[in-house]
């Protein structure tokens, strides 16, 4: 089995659309098929990208602190799924559903594998 | 690699037969080993030892076999060396211990080949990465011959293949035929890709060659009008996501066509077609690996016509006593089984073209009607400009070169040599010389190709020389 990350980008000043519960409703429904699946590891979906704060503490004083978003984008992450699952064959499969679901294309991430135990 | 020599007269036996056994040997390790990295190092450390071995012992009677065993002991000593530094490479170690089972109902039954088929032609790679692995790995191509195909350096080749594999690995793409479902979508880019393996094969690249990349690649000049609307073989037009480049493949390109390459690189259509072939067999339903079947087997019929010396010979000018005439029984009888089914596509609208060809005495009892009409359905599925122009080279057989200079006057086109060429040759034809030269002219200024602009040098000084000969 192997992990990868199910991104949604997005801009956050789209405005919602007016059927968003139908969305909303989708996007659950998919939620519990995966959960069903055994292939859900965690999922989550995101505050707009200007509540986000970069802390940069590569320095050797205090951390540099900046409002906003590390990259400067129209569009930025708004969700992701992590699933666990043989391969990408399988991944591509959830990925094409959860597309569907929340209306927006879904980047398809594999995850390196865990150190051996 | 050739510490033979190039004076050793075994050497070429020995780079035809890694060649030809290069796909069963990485399909097979890859399989067994679970790696595509350690199959093609296994594979090429094989190749070294029987590099050595075989000019004093002789072949042994059953190379791919000999050379598959020797990669499988040389990949499983290389892991146990260095299994205990790295546990992943140990697990590769127990897979491939227990993997030969000859009991292993699937393996039985499906072409490792076929697997990585589909693996390096995963709809998660790019189109040229998809292609490139597929001729290194199925077709045994060196990266070089690959860079050379692409026109691209072959640090950058060597980079892209290797970045590819790394991502089959880390995003574990599968190594298996699709499910039911999966399999019609998984498919056209298996066909794809399996057509553009055969024209590599059938029309070797030198410097120019695969055109997914390079839509300027040139038209082949050579012995005879590279594209003059008689000449030119509509077989090639508009292949699947190919563009411009082999509007004129049936003529040729003597010049860089040299013996260290091969006119035609038989393993490799015999590759593609053995693929097809057992495509076919694994789907008899689907009509467009029935096409692309018969497409190859009617193109590969007139292999032994095509070239002579070192120059192959246009369609026009072909000894058709010479073409096979059991593959093209076999590719009509496929052509009228997907007739019959009428579920035409891309593919088969090709073959049925081909067997128009196949068909006819000469070139001038071909029935360019039929050809037309088929056009016609060809555009439908794929109203691309440059198959509006090979219609229009057929086009110019039926109601004379003016009809055709009619419809490429609408084609987007002008930027590009073939269309240029393929113009000047419809105004020649139609007795306007001087508008005939500047088009020839235009379509010098837009190939850097030598050999064509010596030919496309020629026509023009021939129309300024005097009056226009025909043909």
């Amino acid at each position: 089995m192997a992990q990868y990350l199910l991104s949604v980008h997005g801009s956050d000043t789209d405005e919602m659309p007016d059927d968003v519960q139908e969305v909303y409703a989708a996007v659950d429904l998919f939620n519990k098929e995966v959960q069903a699946s055994g292939s859900w590891v965690f999922a989550g979906g995101l505050n707009p990208a200007s509540t986000a704060t970069v802390v940069d503490g590569t320095g050797n004083g205090d951390p540099v602190i900046t409002d906003g978003p590390y990259l400067e984008s129209k569009e930025h992450l708004g969700g992701f799924w992590i699933v666990d699952v043989p391969d990408l064959d399988a991944a591509l499969e959830l990925a094409r559903r959860g597309s569907a679901a929340c209306r927006g294309p879904v980047e398809v991430r594999p995850f390196q594998p865990e150190p051996d135990a | 690699m050739s510490e033979s020599g190039p004076a050793d007269p075994g050497h070429a036996d020995l780079d035809r037969v890694f060649r030809e056994e290069q796909g069963r040997v990485v399909a097979t390790l890859t399989r067994r080993l679970g790696d595509i990295d350690l199959a093609e190092e296994a594979a090429q450390e094989a190749y070294l030892i029987a590099l050595q071995r075989w000019p004093e012992t002789g072949l042994p009677p059953n190379p791919g076999a000999w050379l598959t065993t020797t990669a499988h002991n040389r990949a499983i000593d290389r892991i146990r060396r260095e299994s205990t530094r790295d546990s992943r490479q140990a697990q590769a170690a127990m897979i491939s211990d227990t993997s030969d089972d000859p009991g292993d109902p699937i393996s039985s039954v499906v072409d490792d080949r076929l697997r990585l088929m589909f693996t390096c032609c995963h709809p998660s790679l790019a189109t040229s990465a998809q292609v490139a692995l597929t001729l290194r790995l199925l077709g045994g191509l060196s990266v070089a011959e690959i860079a050379g195909a692409f026109l691209v350096d072959e640090a950058a080749m060597a980079k892209r293949l290797t970045r590819s594999k790394q991502k089959i690995k880390a995003a574990r793409i599968p190594y298996r035929v699709p499910s039911d479902a999966e399999l019609p979508g998984r498919l056209r880019g298996v066909l794809a890709t399996l057509f553009l393996v055969f024209n590599e094969g059938y029309l070797p690249s030198a410097p120019s060659g695969l055109p997914t990349e390079n839509p300027g690649t040139p038209t082949e000049p050579g012995n005879s009008v590279p594209v003059s609307p008689v000449r030119v073989s509509p077989l090639w037009v508009s292949p699947v996501r190919v563009s411009p480049v082999r509007v004129s493949a049936e003529p040729v390109r003597a010049e860089s066509v040299g013996a260290a390459h091969g006119a035609i690189r038989t393993d490799l259509c015999a590759e593609a077609i053995r693929l097809t072939r057992v495509l076919a067999t694994l789907m008899p339903d689907e009509p467009e690996v029935l096409g692309l079947l018969a497409l190859m087997l009617l193109t590969d019929a007139r292999r032994a016509s095509r070239v002579s010396g070192d120059s192959l010979v246009a369609l026009a000018d072909q000894d058709r006593s010479r073409w096979d005439q059991d593959l093209i029984a076999e590719g009509h009888d496929i052509v009228r089984g997907c007739l019959r089914r009428g579920r035409p596509g891309r593919y088969q609208i090709l073959a049925a073209i081909n067997a128009v060809h196949t068909d006819a005495a000469s070139v001038h009892a071909t029935d360019w009607r039929q050809v037309v009409a088929l056009y016609d359905q060809l555009l439908a599925v794929d109203p691309s400009p440059i198959v509006a122009l090979n219609r229009a080279i057929a086009i110019a057989e039926v109601d004379g070169p003016t009809a055709a200079l009619e419809i490429l006057d609408g084609l987007p086109l002008a930027g590009y040599h073939a269309y240029q060429a393929t113009r000047a040759d419809l105004l020649r034809r139609a007795g306007s010389p001087e508008a005939a030269a500047s088009a020839y002219q235009r379509a010098l200024d837009l190939t850097g190709n030598p050999a064509e602009r010596a030919f496309l040098r020629g026509r023009l000084d021939e129309l300024g020389a005097g009056p226009v000969r025909g043909g």
